[in-house]
Order: C-alpha cells, then sequence, then structure tokens
C-alpha cells in the first residue's frame, strides 16, 4: 500500500470519528470540533488521492479545492461558534433543547 | 554523503535529543512553572541545532536568512508566551510546586 | 536505499497513527479546554502531514488557519461561554441513559462499516491516476503564474475563488447579524503590548513576501491574509480597537474590496472576450497580482473581525 492510500484510510478513519462524535455528543463545543475534524478527514482523502501521479508533481486541482476548504471551514466554525454562545446566552447551556431527553 | 552531511545529520539529531529533553520535562514536572521552564529552554536550543543543521544544507543565502529569521521569531513568542502563560496560572491560583 | 524507505515508511505511519490518536483523545475529552488544546496540536500535525503529501501551499493555510486561527477562535469561545454560564453540567436521568447507549452502539455499528466500505472503495481505486496534473502543466505557461495551485486557484478555477470571498464576507454578515457578545480578556500587560507592537510589522512583511513569492513558489493570497489575519487577532488581545471614524466606511470597504474586486474583473472579461474569468494571458499574471493583494487585505480584515464577534460601534461589556 503506497503512501497516498495509507493517508487515504487516515482521512476515512478521522472522518468516520468525526461523524460518531457528532451523533453521539450533546455539547455544541464539541460538536463544533467533531465536524472540523470531520472537514480535515475529507481534506485528506482528496489530497492523499491526488498524489496518485506517477512521477509528476500531485494533481494541483485538490489541492486549490483544499485550501478553499479550510478557508471556507475557518469561516463555518466561525458563524457556529457565535451561534452557539448566543444560545447559552439565551438558555443557559450550550446544548440544543431536547438532547439530553428523547 | 559529504563531511557537511554528515555535521548536518549530527546538528539535526542534537536538536532532535533537545526536543525529546523538553517533552519529557513537559510530561514529568510537577507544576505548570516548571514545564514552562522545561519547554523554553530545551525547545529553543533545540530549534537552533536545527536551524544550524538547515543552514548548512540550505541552497543560498536568503534561506540562510529566513530559518534565521524563524529561529528569532520563535524564540520572541517562546519566550512572551511562557511569560503571559505563568502570569495567567499567577492569577488563577495555581501555587508553586515545593517540594 | 532500503533504510531510507523504511524510515519514511515509520514517519508516515507515526504521522497517520497520531493523527488518529490525537482526534480521538481530543474528541473523547471530558475537559473542554484539554480538548481544544490537542484539537490545535492536531491541526498542527496535520500541516505535517500535508508537507508529507507535497502540498506545501495547504501545510501553510493549515497551520496558520486551520491550527492558528481557529485554535484562537475556539479559546476565545470557551472563555466566553464560561463566562456566560454559571455551570454547564447535564445529567442524564438513569432511565434516559439505557436509550442513549443503544443509540451509541448503533451510530457506531453504522459508522464502522461505513468506514470498512469507505476503505474497501478507496483501496480499489487504480494506484496511478494523473488526475488533471498534465493539463495544468501544459497549460501553466499561459496562467501568467509559475505556481500550479496558484494558477488553479486565481486562473483556472477562479469561479470558485470568487464564492468563496464571497461566502467569507458572508459569514461575518452572519456574525454581525447577531449582534456581538460579552467578551472575557484580561487587561493586556506590558510584554504583550510590547510583543503586538514588535510583531504586527513583522506579520505585514512576512504577508506581503508571502504574496509576492507565491506567484511561483508555494504561498498566495490565503496564506498571506491568514498571517494579517494573525497580526490582527493579537492586536485585537492586546486591547487594540479600530478607531469609530475608521470604523464605518474604510473598514466596509477593505472587508468588501476582495469580492468587489473580483466581481468587477469577472464582469469586465465576460463583456471583453465573452467567457467569464477568461484571463488573456498578456494580462494574466498583472490582473492575478491585482486580485491577490486585494483578497489578501480583506480576507487579513474578515478573518481579524470574525474573531471579534462584534459588528463595529458594539459597547463590549461583560
Amino acid at each position: 500500500m503506497s503512501t497516498a492510500f495509507f493517508y487515504a484510510l487516515v482521512g476515512v478513519g478521522l472522518f468516520c470519528l468525526g461523524l460518531y462524535t457528532l451523533i453521539v455528543q450533546a455539547h455544541l463545543l464539541r460538536k463544533i470540533l467533531a465536524f472540523n475534524v470531520m472537514g480535515s478527514g475529507v481534506f485528506l482523502v482528496l489530497v492523499a488521492l491526488a498524489k496518485r501521479t506517477e512521477d509528476a508533481l500531485p494533481d494541483p486541482v485538490p489541492h486549490a479545492m483544499v485550501i478553499t476548504g479550510i478557508v471556507v471551514a475557518v469561516s463555518a466554525t466561525a458563524l457556529a461558534l457565535t451561534l452557539m454562545l448566543k444560545l447559552a446566552k439565551e438558555t443557559g447551556k450550550a446544548e440544543l433543547a431536547g438532547e439530553g431527553e428523547e | 554523503m559529504t563531511a557537511s552531511d554528515y555535521l548536518a545529520a549530527l546538528l539535526l539529531i542534537s536538536g532532535a535529543v533537545f526536543f525529546l529533553a523538553g517533552t519529557l520535562g513537559l510530561l514529568r514536572f510537577p507544576d505548570v512553572y516548571t514545564r514552562l521552564h522545561a519547554l523554553t529552554k530545551a525547545d529553543n536550543v533545540g530549534l537552533g541545532l536545527v536551524v544550524i543543521g538547515l543552514a548548512i544544507q540550505a541552497e543560498s543565502l536568503a534561506a540562510v536568512g529566513k530559518l534565521l529569521l524563524i529561529w528569532l521569531l520563535v524564540l520572541l513568542a517562546g519566550a512572551s508566551v511562557s511569560y503571559l502563560v505563568a502570569r495567567g496560572a499567577l492569577h488563577k491560583g495555581i501555587r508553586l510546586w515545593k517540594r | 536505499m532500503e533504510a531510507l524507505g523504511l524510515l519514511q515508511w515509520c514517519l508516515d505511519g507515526l504521522l497517520g497513527l497520531g493523527l488518529l490518536w490525537l482526534a480521538w483523545r481530543a474528541l473523547a475529552c471530558s475537559d473542554l479546554f484539554k480538548a481544544v488544546v490537542l484539537f490545535i496540536a492536531f491541526g498542527l500535525l496535520m500541516a505535517l502531514a500535508w508537507v508529507r503529501l507535497e502540498a506545501p501551499d495547504i501545510a501553510l493555510a493549515e497551520a496558520a488557519i486551520g491550527a492558528g486561527l481557529t485554535g484562537a477562535l475556539l479559546l476565545s469561545a470557551l472563555a466566553r461561554l464560561r463566562a456566560i454560564q454559571a455551570n454547564g453540567t447535564i445529567v442524564i436521568p438513569a432511565q434516559q441513559a439505557a436509550k442513549v447507549q443503544l443509540s451509541r452502539w448503533l451510530a457506531g455499528t453504522i459508522l464502522l462499516s461505513a468506514a470498512i466500505g469507505l476503505g474497501y472503495a478507496i483501496t480499489s481505486l487504480p494506484p496511478e491516476a494523473a488526475g488533471l496534473s498534465a493539463e495544468v502543466t501544459a497549460n501553466l505557461a499561459a496562467s501568467g503564474v509559475g505556481n500550479p495551485v496558484t494558477a488553479v486557484l486565481l486562473n483556472f478555477r477562479a469561479y470558485d475563488t470568487l464564492l468563496e470571498m464571497a461566502v467569507l464576507l458572508l459569514a461575518l454578515l452572519a456574525v454581525w447579524s447577531l449582534d456581538g457578545l460579552p467578551t472575557a480578556e484580561a487587561a493586556a500587560g506590558p510584554v504583550l503590548d510590547t510583543l503586538a507592537r514588535l510583531l504586527t510589522p513583522v506579520l505585514i512583511l512576512v504577508a506581503a513576501y508571502l504574496l509576492w513569492v507565491g506567484a511561483d513558489a508555494p504561498g498566495g493570497a490565503f496564506q498571506a491574509g491568514s498571517v494579517l489575519g494573525a497580526a490582527g487577532v493579537l492586536l485585537l488581545l492586546a486591547g487594540w480597537r479600530l478607531q469609530p471614524s475608521l470604523a464605518q466606511l474604510p473598514l466596509r470597504l477593505a472587508l468588501v474590496a476582495g469580492s468587489g474586486t473580483f466581481v468587477v474583473i469577472a464582469l469586465l472579461t465576460l463583456l471583453s472576450t465573452g467567457r467569464l474569468l477568461a484571463f488573456p494571458p498578456a494580462q494574466a499574471g498583472t490582473l492575478i497580482l491585482i486580485l491577490e493583494a486585494v483578497a489578501t487585505v480583506s480576507i487579513g480584515v474578515t478573518l481579524a473581525a470574525l474573531f471579534l464577534a462584534a459588528p463595529p460601534g458594539h459597547k463590549e461589556k461583560l
């Protein structure tokens, strides 16, 4: 297995770890951490698969997409954190209503 | 592997040894202040050795200048940040470890 | 050299396993502060992984934005959260615990099978795939820059970058429309003050260098913009705020300049050549430099404004 596939599998693992935490944890800050880890996993898969060129330079199009993705992820994180803080100020706790009970 | 390659490898490895010592200090020392001490001392020297090792193998004088600038910035940031962390810890009431 | 291959394999293996382990510890940690710090360390290890995958542009962006700026945002939000709520513990009653356990097991098994399926799908991909690197290399001379990633970002797929600048602006507008939150910062001492004074010119110089060198070497507008954003965050932490006279029109001009210039140039290319964002090869280099320069300023100001999270004129109170 080459390095490209190894890092792609690590990316899959990160994605699934992040998704599991996003589903299972109730606290909003942990959910935000989880979707950042998911994003990193997806970027790893993209860039690892772009390294499969034989001797030439790696494919630059996924690299550009991942740079765009990192910037979009930080803006989404900033917005999500502000929403979480607003929710905490209104309700007193940083979890969605009805999250602990079902 | 020429003589300069061996010298660079030796400097890089000794830099790595200093980083290892700093990390051991981070894990084993008893409180915030001693850990900060271990981190800044060992990591600054370690980075300096790594920078010298890389400078030997650099392809131009501009690259050497950039590496030195990186080391200076890390020194500056490390010193200020460890002061800020220690001041924050003191304000929070974390007391110094006494034997 | 056999030993070198084995050494590289050890390095890659340790890095990959370290990423997985750090992510698991960051997500499963019970203390939120520890979780955020572990996440910052995870971001730095990701930057190393990008270097191993021959993606230095992404490594620069990840270290500055993914580890640095996201870490600053998370820590600031955590401090504000602690200031807002008295205690943050939620007790799940006993009879709910069984139901939560069942849903965890269900989610776990479904995700494990999904992971296995994805892993199988990835490993059954062809081991060699040229992708688009041949086309990019063939057209690189006509793109106006020498760095293939910059060429893709600002020439071949400039439309994506236009939309990305709009997304940044939109996120800032959304954060501003939520009308600001109390900050929980302590007063800056002399060390932080001096550090901010010393480092801001250096960071501006580094940003200009990254912008300039991004045409032919790893670097570019996003990396430079994130370094400017870091300078802005440092100033904000040292207690500096924009003067009210500058916070109305000049601030808004700086924020809109990036996407605005992009839209204007897109319209010009549409009117002159009939195709959106098709740069004529003779002027492509200059156009890309103009776009990158304005984008750098916009990105830096937007990231710093996202960190502050308060619209101009908002009175900060705890």
